[in-house]
């Protein structure tokens, strides 16, 4: 599961074909008169890891689900792997990992058994013991899937997708119900899985996740493709502008200005001495995630404005 | 099942080949995987393993004191009523050990999202089929030798001695089998959850037990029913055990007098075809768009 020493900086070397692992264009799903995605284009390139946000019922899953051979599209073209999944065959799935957002049952095999049995089916299985090692479970690997806990039961998961060695992993929401340290734990093992020239697909509630993991996130929201680039450049400059809050006798202020520590410095001069509860944001990922879904409709604005998961500078 | 040809060369695309015959490797590997699930779902080996054997112990042990069946006028010879039932619980696990058991096992499979998530591995289906398939022999033959060591040792119910008997049994057996887990598989489709398996299957087994002469004789029940009765293929199971474990004698108790074991094969046979282009028709991993 390590990432190979000695060939730092070559993170593709085992990637032959250079370019995109998925592309997707002007993709649109329809249930009856419903569109649950409508006209969404993306590509995902080799050895990238790419999250997928939006509110609950955006689409995320339809679309992982789409990619992934379950669904049918309604419109739009799909390659993963240059092949489209509507006639992808097993040579084609033995090539990816998928995690999906509700844990199937085998609730009377244990954890060995289960993740062995599916290493069989894959010409060049990763170490059973060593994936089982890498989602943290070594110590219930003799221990019945139904007796573990939600959180551990998703580490199963985790470790059935990765055990064949996948050129694409798709992760959805893998992270339900961990603990902040399997969290920990489970990053990780992306990071090493990344190393190792995997390109992933996740869907996240936790921004702080896809903050950490993604180099580029897309949002979602109502079907529809509000935002796509880079971690740290969606939502564009004026999202990121960093925030100086303070309290004096009249209540909580706040300046939202591109030289916070000038500005904090005229309002030290101006009231005189230390300001009150005196604070400077940047706007986190979180931040600007809820400031583009309520740009698209789907929350009150005043959602967007202030959130607990703001970073401090 | 047509997915198990997949060994092409690798396309451009950078998708290597897969080895060769690995649908029927998988699927030998999956009996085992399957066998051990079976035994420790404790309902599933009551309901299904153990049944037949606790259905006979309860006629042998119940109808103990009502004499024998097919006695002569002079009240001499017959044999118990465990003895008479036998072949009919040999019958009737054929059909729980196919039908019930897969019916209900691949419905549930089907709900808790184990379908799904092999249908997003490299498992062709045909391997899924061969370890279920093989998953029923082993088991169903387990529970033959049991039921049939239970009715020698604790019944000393008299077991046929003749070859010939036995190699009718293995054909019927075969046969039946077969036909009764692809039904298994085929009926597993109606079913709209796991939790509803139970109670969609139960009950046509169940029926289909008390019209097809495994708990009551068949030629008790008035015509209209066996004529019903004869449209399915336990029936002609049944029948066609009755010939391997009663006297020769016993055949003019038969509706015509006779075991007529020609007519039960091509009931059998036409049942397993019927079975095997409902499989094919109606599995799927997953409904699409459900």
């Amino acid at each position: 599961m390590q990432a190979r020493r000695g060939h730092a900086g070559s993170m593709n070397q085992s990637t032959p074909a250079s370019g995109n692992i998925v592309e997707v264009e002007n993709l649109g799903k329809h249930y009856g008169g419903l569109a649950a995605v409508a006209d969404v284009s993306f590509d995902i390139r080799r050895g990238e890891t790419f999250a997928l946000l939006g509110p609950n019922g955006a689409g995320k899953s339809t679309t992982i689900e789409i990619l992934e051979g379950y669904r049918d599209r309604t419109s739009g073209t799909v390659r993963v792997l240059g092949v489209d999944p509507q006639k992808g065959d097993i040579a084609w799935k033995a090539q990816l990992g998928i995690v999906l957002q509700s844990s199937a049952e085998a609730a009377h095999v244990t954890v060995r058994e289960q993740v062995e049995q599916f290493a069989a089916y894959y010409d060049r299985p990763r170490d059973v013991d060593e994936v089982i090692a890498a989602v943290g479970l070594t110590e219930k690997s003799r221990t019945r899937i139904g007796k573990l806990s939600g959180g551990q039961r998703r580490r199963v998961d985790v470790a059935l997708g990765v055990i064949g060695r996948p050129q694409l992993l798709f992760l959805d929401e893998p992270t339900t119900g961990f603990d902040p340290e399997a969290r920990r734990q489970f990053w990780q093992l992306i990071r090493s899985l990344k190393a190792d020239g995997t390109s992933i697909l996740l869907t996240t509630h936790y921004l702080d996740e896809a903050a950490h993991l993604a180099d580029r996130v897309a949002v979602i929201a109502d079907g529809r493709l509000v935002e796509i680039g880079p971690v740290d450049a969606i939502g564009g400059a004026e999202a990121r502008i960093p925030v100086v809050r303070w309290r004096d006798g009249a209540g909580l202020h706040e300046e939202r200005t591109l030289e916070p520590a000038a500005f904090a410095g005229r309002l030290f001069a101006a009231t005189n001495g230390e300001p009150r509860d005196l604070e400077i944001l940047r706007p986190s990922l979180e931040d600007v995630y809820l400031g583009l879904v309520a740009a698209a409709g789907r929350l009150p604005t005043s959602a967007a404005e202030t959130t607990g998961e703001t970073a401090h500078v | 099942m047509s997915e198990q040809t997949v060994a092409r060369p690798a396309v451009s695309t950078g998708i290597p080949a897969l080895s060769r015959g690995r649908g029927i490797r998988l699927g030998l590997k999956r009996i085992g995987y399957e066998v051990r699930v079976y035994f420790r779902v404790g309902d599933q080996v009551f309901f299904t393993f153990l049944f037949p054997v606790v259905m006979l112990s309860i006629f042998a042990t119940a109808f103990s004191t009502s004499g024998n069946v097919g006695t002569n006028p002079d009240g001499s010879g017959g044999i118990s009523q465990g003895a008479y039932f036998l072949p009919g619980m040999v019958a009737a696990g054929i059909l729980l050990s196919g039908v019930q058991n897969l019916a209900t096992d691949i419905a549930m499979e089907k709900s808790d999202g184990t379908l799904k998530r092999l249908g997003g591995s490299p498992l062709p289906v045909i391997s899924y089929f061969l370890g279920k398939m093989g998953q029923v022999f082993v088991t169903s033959l387990a529970q033959l030798a049991l039921l049939l060591v239970v009715a020698r040792v604790l019944f000393s119910i008299e077991l046929p001695t003749e070859p010939e008997k036995w190699l009718t049994f293995a054909w019927l057996y075969l046969l039946g089998i077969v036909t009764s887990a692809v039904l298994g598989i085929a009926l597993s489709s109606v079913p709209r959850s796991g939790k509803s398996a139970t109670a969609v299957v139960i009950p046509i087994v169940l029926v289909l037990q008390f019209i097809s002469g495994v708990y009551l004789m068949f030629t008790m029940l008035p015509e209209w029913l066996q004529n019903i009765a004869s449209l399915f293929p336990l029936k002609w199971l049944a029948q066609g055990m009755r010939s391997v474990f009663l006297p020769e004698s016993f055949a003019t108790l038969e509706r015509t007098g006779a075991w007529d074991l020609d007519v039960v094969a091509v009931n059998l046979l036409i049942w397993c075809i019927v079975g095997l282009v409902l499989c094919r028709v109606t599995f799927r991993w997953i409904r699409k768009d459900s």
